[in-house]
């Protein structure tokens, strides 16, 4: 890397004292690259064994990577930490301005440590970094308030980036997001509730500043070249047309879109909540990550007529994609596509995760309907598909916490269900509530092997789709293969911190000429290698915090509700997990 | 020609055009860009985009107090970096905010409306227009 590539900052930052120290790690950039890979490293260095997510020692890391800023769609941070809601490996990855922000800021990666004794919030303003007193903003009903008063108190407008948490993140519900420029998340495995234990309401980074290259004509040259392709990519016009909820009408036809707590794989009216018919009716705004040509957030304007006052109307505008139609919808037989609106408003504005929160409730129904649950766990809530209403009022109870069932609801549904009973339906793996794939073994088995019980990290939607497709039965040791070299193949992507909607145009052939622009030599076969060498860094990590292959199953209701090629077959999952316990301990 | 913004409704903020700007003067990363995008108040508001629009009589150029600033026949205005002595005077002055500066350099990022932005964009936001009556504070 060049040697006066502000990549190689590290800002450590101890929160209990406010003091902070930016040291020269060259060697970890030179070895990892950047996001992922780095994040594992100092993941390793900074976490000790077996630590609690809640205490102090826990870090917080955050990295970019060396293309971020010099080239289109490499605009997404890596967080890692340890867990709160599996007990292990947290990573999680987001978008918006915060890429950019922090390598404009003069860094490759910012560390947190320790814990403040009171509510704080990180200014980071190019080499200037302060803690901020946040006790005013602390337990503030929305969160989105807290953002613009620290939009209105930081410089930089359009430069920075402002993750922040909500009232879940403080209250550590362990699947608490942080949320960051009011649409983009780092959601699942709760970032949030680790912001919430160390007293940190919100970080700010911003700056302006260059950044050097090797040869400037080339780098131009090369430039256009991937802009050029991401501009005229079908994949990418799809993703700004409707998004991610373009997915919910093919899937819901293939029968692979988990409905009522996956009692089914396809659901009634569903064009009422497919991404055509959210951007013909609700469709008000998209937005676009920095740097990043495409623009698939897309945002619902809902307008809605005040309960008491006649002729008095409040838009609200509420960010939708495919995972949170699938979460607040589909998994919860809500069709009404303004109830699926007002379900992710509530969430956004105490700071949960949809995906979770939605598995949560989905298992909640079920266990009340089956009377596992009553009345008085719930403060009387009926509970009841497609009553989104009273969803809307278990979500905000989800995040005041009341009693002890809603302390039990906010710790997973892994937890929920070890108290009150329904283990077989309730949806996780390794303790993280399920995706909206039902496509088939693959999907399952790509959520249950990966890195970062991700579906973004793993092919298996697209593995399931392809066996279907060419109607031949899948072998396990090929499909547990084919997820490996993906999700190996995806680390470098993700130390790149190059967004998986762009990993088409984003060749092993362009990462190696676009790493020789921002003046890393890497060859295609040493790429290779650097994805192994990091996918071994988190399954160091992730067995070290107690990860054992012999200890992970699916739910017995992934196996009953057909996959749209039939039964998820015990056997095959068995077999698989067999081939993945055989070819981890090789690696 | 002059550089306008021709279709704010259409910015989904991906500051495509910062990049290309500092880009263009063969550096990357955003300190010498000449154009601005920032949201409205909170991203749900949509975007602003900040450029230089080309005043007839630009009070940037009349409070400069070294000449370093000349106005251009098409538009706009020309730094002349020799006479800069970087007092910043002509930032105070731009009410737009379109005078961006680069602090390492302690000169003003001055807009020459090249247009290279707006090949860039790809949302149809940016166009190069013709001369100054076409231009309007599209901002």
């Amino acid at each position: 890397m060049p040697a006066n590539d502000p990549l190689r900052n590290v800002l450590y930052v101890d929160l209990a004292t406010g003091a902070s120290q930016v040291r020269d790690r060259t060697d970890l950039f030179a070895a990892r690259l950047g996001g992922a890979g780095v994040a594992a490293r100092l993941l390793h260095e900074e976490c000790p064994a077996g630590c609690d997510p809640f205490a102090p020692e826990n870090p917080v890391v955050l990295a970019v990577g060396p293309l971020t800023g010099l080239f289109p769609l490499a605009s997404k941070t890596v967080a890692m930490f340890k867990s709160p809601l599996t007990g292990n490996l947290g990573e999680s990855h987001a978008g918006g301005r915060s890429a950019v922000a922090i390598r404009m800021a003069g860094y490759g990666a910012i560390v947190l440590r320790g814990a403040s004794p009171a509510p704080v919030y990180l200014s980071v303003d190019g080499g200037e970094v302060r803690l901020k007193d946040a006790r005013s903003l602390w337990g503030l009903d929305d969160s989105a308030t807290a953002g613009r008063i620290i939009r209105e108190n930081e410089r930089g407008a359009g430069l920075r980036t402002i993750m922040r948490i909500g009232t879940a993140g403080e209250r550590r519900i362990r699947y608490a997001g942080v949320t960051t420029e009011s649409y983009r998340h780092f959601g699942r495995l709760g970032l949030g509730a680790v912001f919430g234990s160390k007293n940190l309401k919100a970080i700010a980074v911003g700056g302006r500043r260059e950044l050097p290259v090797a040869d400037i004509a080339a780098y131009r040259a090369l430039y256009e070249e991937v802009h050029r392709a991401a501009v005229d990519s079908p994949a990418m016009k799809k993703y700004h047309d409707l998004g991610t909820p373009e997915n919910v009408r093919p899937l819901n036809a293939l029968g692979g879109l988990p409905v009522r707590n996956l009692q089914a794989g396809t659901i009634e009216h569903a064009d009422r909540i497919t991404g055509e018919a959210f951007a013909e009716s609700y469709l008000g705004r998209r937005l676009a990550c920095a740097h990043c040509p495409v623009g698939c957030v897309h945002i619902a304007a809902l307008r809605e007529p005040h309960p008491a006052e006649p002729y008095f109307y409040k838009t609200s505008m509420i960010g939708y994609d495919y995972e949170l139609i699938y979460a607040f919808g589909a998994m919860l037989g809500v069709t009404d596509p303004a109830g699926v609106l007002r379900l992710i408003e509530e969430a956004e504005r105490t700071g949960l995760d949809v995906m979770s929160a939605g598995v949560v409730l989905a298992w909640a129904t079920e266990a009340f309907g089956s009377g596992l649950l009553s009345a008085e766990h719930t403060k009387g809530l009926d509970l009841a598909f497609g009553d989104w209403q009273t969803y809307l009022k278990a979500l905000e109870l989800i995040d005041r916490q009341p009693n002890q069932f809603y302390r039990d609801l906010g710790q997973g549904v892994a937890h929920a269900s070890s108290v009150y009973g329904g283990r077989e339906y309730a949806l996780h793996c390794g303790g993280n509530e399920m995706p909206g794939y039902h496509t088939g073994p693959a999907a399952h088995l790509g959520f249950l092997l990966g890195a970062r019980h991700s579906h973004l990290d793993n092919a298996g939607y697209g593995i399931d789709q392809k066996a279907l497709a060419d109607g031949t039965a899948p072998d396990p040791a090929a499909v547990v293969d084919k997820l490996m070299a993906e999700e190996q193949w995806r680390q470098v992507l993700s130390s790149l911190v190059v967004c998986f909607f762009a990993r088409g145009i984003y060749s092993k052939e362009l990462v190696v000429r676009a790493l020789a622009a921002a003046g890393f030599d890497l060859d295609a076969a040493r790429l290779d290698a650097l994805g192994r060498e990091i996918y071994r860094d988190k399954f160091a990590f992730k067995f070290r915090e107690g990860f054992k292959v012999s200890e992970l199953a699916l739910a017995d209701r992934v196996h009953r509700t057909p996959a749209p090629g039939g039964p998820v077959d015990k056997e095959f999952i068995a077999k698989a997990l067999r081939r993945f316990e055989q070819r981890i301990a090789e690696s | 020609m002059q550089l306008d913004v021709v279709d704010i409704d259409r910015c989904v903020g991906c500051q495509v055009c910062m990049f290309a700007c500092t880009r263009r003067q063969n550096i990357a990363g955003l300190s010498k860009s000449c154009i601005h995008v920032r949201s409205l108040g909170g991203m749900e508001r949509g975007f602003t985009v900040i450029t230089c629009r080309a005043c007839p009589d630009p009070p940037c150029a009349r409070t400069c107090p070294t000449g370093a600033l000349k106005v251009r026949p098409d538009g706009g205005v020309l730094l002349d970096a020799g006479k800069c002595d970087g007092c910043g005077a002509c930032r105070a002055a731009c009410l737009i905010g379109a005078v961006f500066w680069d602090d390492a350099a302690n000169r003003p990022n001055i807009c020459i409306h090249c247009g290279y932005c707006a090949t860039h964009c790809p949302h149809g936001v940016l166009e190069l227009v013709k001369g100054p009556e076409a231009a309007h504070a599209g901002q």
